[in-house]
């Protein structure tokens, strides 16, 4: 749908339709704008107007005199100045062809950081056959001795202290616990949070807590620290047994189900401060969706559940291809509809993936980058090295400093220069791109070898998830917008 | 716009930044003089001349008289119901004394404060 103002001289001056997706929902057209991601409701003339300059760019007599048999001409007009306010359309321009602009990249001012993921320990008790950690396609070199395999309570404290520091200006801090399996290293964990809270009241910063687990090592002692100390869990849980034991397996090839189970259920009865949340690896053989949802939620108790397609290089196994994607996604609306019919009756629903998006789109999210890494996030190595977010830290390559050093922020400025969206050429063309941005960092380095790549593999699938999201927002937005408060900024 | 409707928040700021643009958006009244880029203002609050030095009927913010106490209804609130200074109103203690009863907001109601003739 995308028009370039500079057309045949034939349509100087002629009225266009510029870049936008146009959706249906509640019966009503929508369009959704990009690069602003505003989203506007259709009428008659407006939906006439766009229609007819999607056939061709028109001089706007002739666009009037195409529609007069169906809307009044002033009406037409009407429409066609808001559409043009909007910029949904514009004008063909009347000069030769302007230069390409350059890119509209704002130079940054320093960002206080908001989230410090803190990778405690590299080992695992689990060897989940497609951790990014310790499969064929890691950039992470975990063995050999180079990393140290537990962070210190030496480096944690200075991981507080480098945090504290960053979060500049922000009231609050805060800092995820991450691995290899977090609870591996839970010594470190008991002395760095309250170390964290005291100096955090001395510096007049509120730190708030959470944690990623495979849930193995909880115990009643654990499951009492969580809740007392009021850290956010989630808990990585690929579904039913069949589906945990396909990947999710001890170093002997035993299955982790039945070990879990029992630690998640008294996770949940004792744990009720904050969300448990449920984190679900979609491989090309875990691919049920709608039944992994339900075990999880109506039979597990998970209030939230949040599914993410595997990383990794595209020869192995476990890899999606084209079809997984098309199966995710067909699964993935299935869900959609029941998140839908559960907002318009005011019910909560745990479905994760879709309640982000849509709060995303009610905000008008543009997106410059795919995520705050490098920007309000950033992620510590065992040794204290510090990189993009958990998923680079502890790789040389993409070491931006340390936790007792800092971070050298020239390269931190570098990296944003140069992974900003106007610099994807391929997503320059793709009406997605406000909510994508070209997709994670990490999933690039796997796929391409670079960072700088947009991740192409998976295109399709953000057009069409984007589309199916824009749909349930629509139907909201018309049937219940009171539901939409709730994402008010 | 009566055409397109603003859906996200997004959709909504463009929208009152196109009405402010094209002069479309409502004058709200006692609303401070604009300096600057356009943007909706709010009302100005009454606080009283000589309480502020704020410029009033002898003078404007630049010290001259093209600004002066305007537009008319917030001589009204302002100078005549804050500082009592003698406006030209209606008598509203015997001849008028409903003259603004269908103005519970200046800002937003003040057209509907009407001309009286005697």
């Amino acid at each position: 749908m995308t028009m370039i103002e500079t057309q045949s001289v034939a349509h100087t001056g002629a009225l266009v339709a510029r870049e936008a997706h146009r959706f249906e929902a509640a019966g009503r057209s929508y369009l959704y704008l990009v690069p602003s991601a505003a989203v506007f409701g259709l009428d008659g003339p407006t939906r006439a107007v766009i229609d007819a300059l999607h056939e061709r760019p028109r001089q706007p007599d002739e666009l009037v005199d195409t529609l007069a048999s169906e809307f009044d001409r002033a009406d037409v007009r009407a429409a066609v100045d808001e559409l043009v306010g909007a910029q949904a359309v514009g004008r063909v321009a009347r000069e030769s062809p302007a230069p390409l602009p350059a890119p509209n990249i704002i130079p940054l001012t320093e960002v206080p950081l908001t989230t410090l993921v803190v990778n405690v320990t590299n080992q695992c008790n689990l060897s989940c056959e497609y951790c990014y950690e310790y499969g064929e396609d890691k950039i992470v070199d975990t063995e050999n001795g180079k990393k140290p395999k537990f962070m210190s309570e030496e480096t944690a404290r200075q991981s507080v202290e480098f945090m504290l520091d960053a979060s500049g200006t922000n009231d609050v801090a805060r800092m995820t616990f991450f691995g290899g399996e977090t609870l591996l290293n839970l010594p470190v964990l008991k002395k760095t949070i309250p170390y964290a809270r005291r100096r955090g009241s001395e510096v007049g910063k509120h730190v708030e807590f959470s944690l990623t687990t495979n849930a193995t090592l909880l115990d009643a002692d654990t499951i009492e620290f969580l809740a007392e100390n009021d850290i956010g869990v989630t808990v990585s849980i690929d579904g039913p047994r069949d589906m945990q034991n396909r990947f999710r397996v001890f170093h002997d090839g035993r299955g982790s189900y039945d070990v879990v189970l029992p630690k998640i259920k008294a996770l949940l009865a004792r744990h009720t401060s904050r969300p448990v949340g449920a984190r679900v690896t979609l491989t090309s053989e875990v691919l049920d969706v709608v039944r992994i949802f339900r075990h999880l939620t109506e039979e597990i108790g998970f209030h939230d559940v949040g599914f993410a397609p595997v990383t990794t290089s595209p020869n192995l196994p476990h890899a999606l291809g084209r079809s997984g994607f098309d199966q995710m996604l067909a699964q993935f609306r299935e869900l959609a509809d029941d998140f839908l019919e559960a907002a318009l009756a005011n019910r909560p629903h745990g479905f994760t993936n879709v309640r982000d998006t849509l709060e995303e789109i009610h905000k008008g999210a543009s997106k410059a980058y795919p995520c705050g890494a490098g920007i309000g996030l950033l992620g510590v190595a065992t040794d204290g090295d510090v990189a993009l977010c958990h998923r680079f830290a502890g790789s040389d390559e993409h070491k931006m400093g340390t936790v007792a050093t800092g971070i050298d922020q020239t390269q931190r400025q570098d990296f944003l220069e140069k992974h900003h969206i106007d610099h994807k050429t391929d997503c320059n063309v793709c009406w997605a791109r406000p909510m994508c941005a070209g997709g994670c960092y990490h999933e690039a380095q796997v796929r391409y070898g670079d960072t700088t790549a947009a991740n192409l593999h998976y295109c399709d699938w953000i057009r069409d998830w984007t589309d199916t999201c824009l749909k349930v927002y629509g139907e909201i937005a018309e049937r219940n917008p009171a539901y939409l408060r709730r994402f008010d900024a | 716009m009566r055409h397109l409707k603003a859906v996200n928040e997004k959709a909504r700021t463009i929208e009152q930044v196109v009405a402010i643009a094209q002069g479309h958006a409502d004058v709200v009244a006692l609303q401070a003089q604009s300096t600057g880029p356009p943007q909706q203002e709010g009302p100005h609050i009454p606080l009283g001349c000589s309480f502020v030095f704020s410029p009033g009927w002898e003078a404007d913010r630049n010290g001259g008289t093209a600004g002066l106490c305007q537009p008319v209804e917030r001589d009204l609130f302002d100078c005549h119901l804050g500082c009592f200074w003698p406006a030209h109103v209606p008598d509203q203690m015997n001849h008028a004394p409903d003259w603004t009863d269908k103005c519970a907001a200046a800002q937003k109601d003040w057209r509907k404060i009407d001309l009286i003739f005697p």
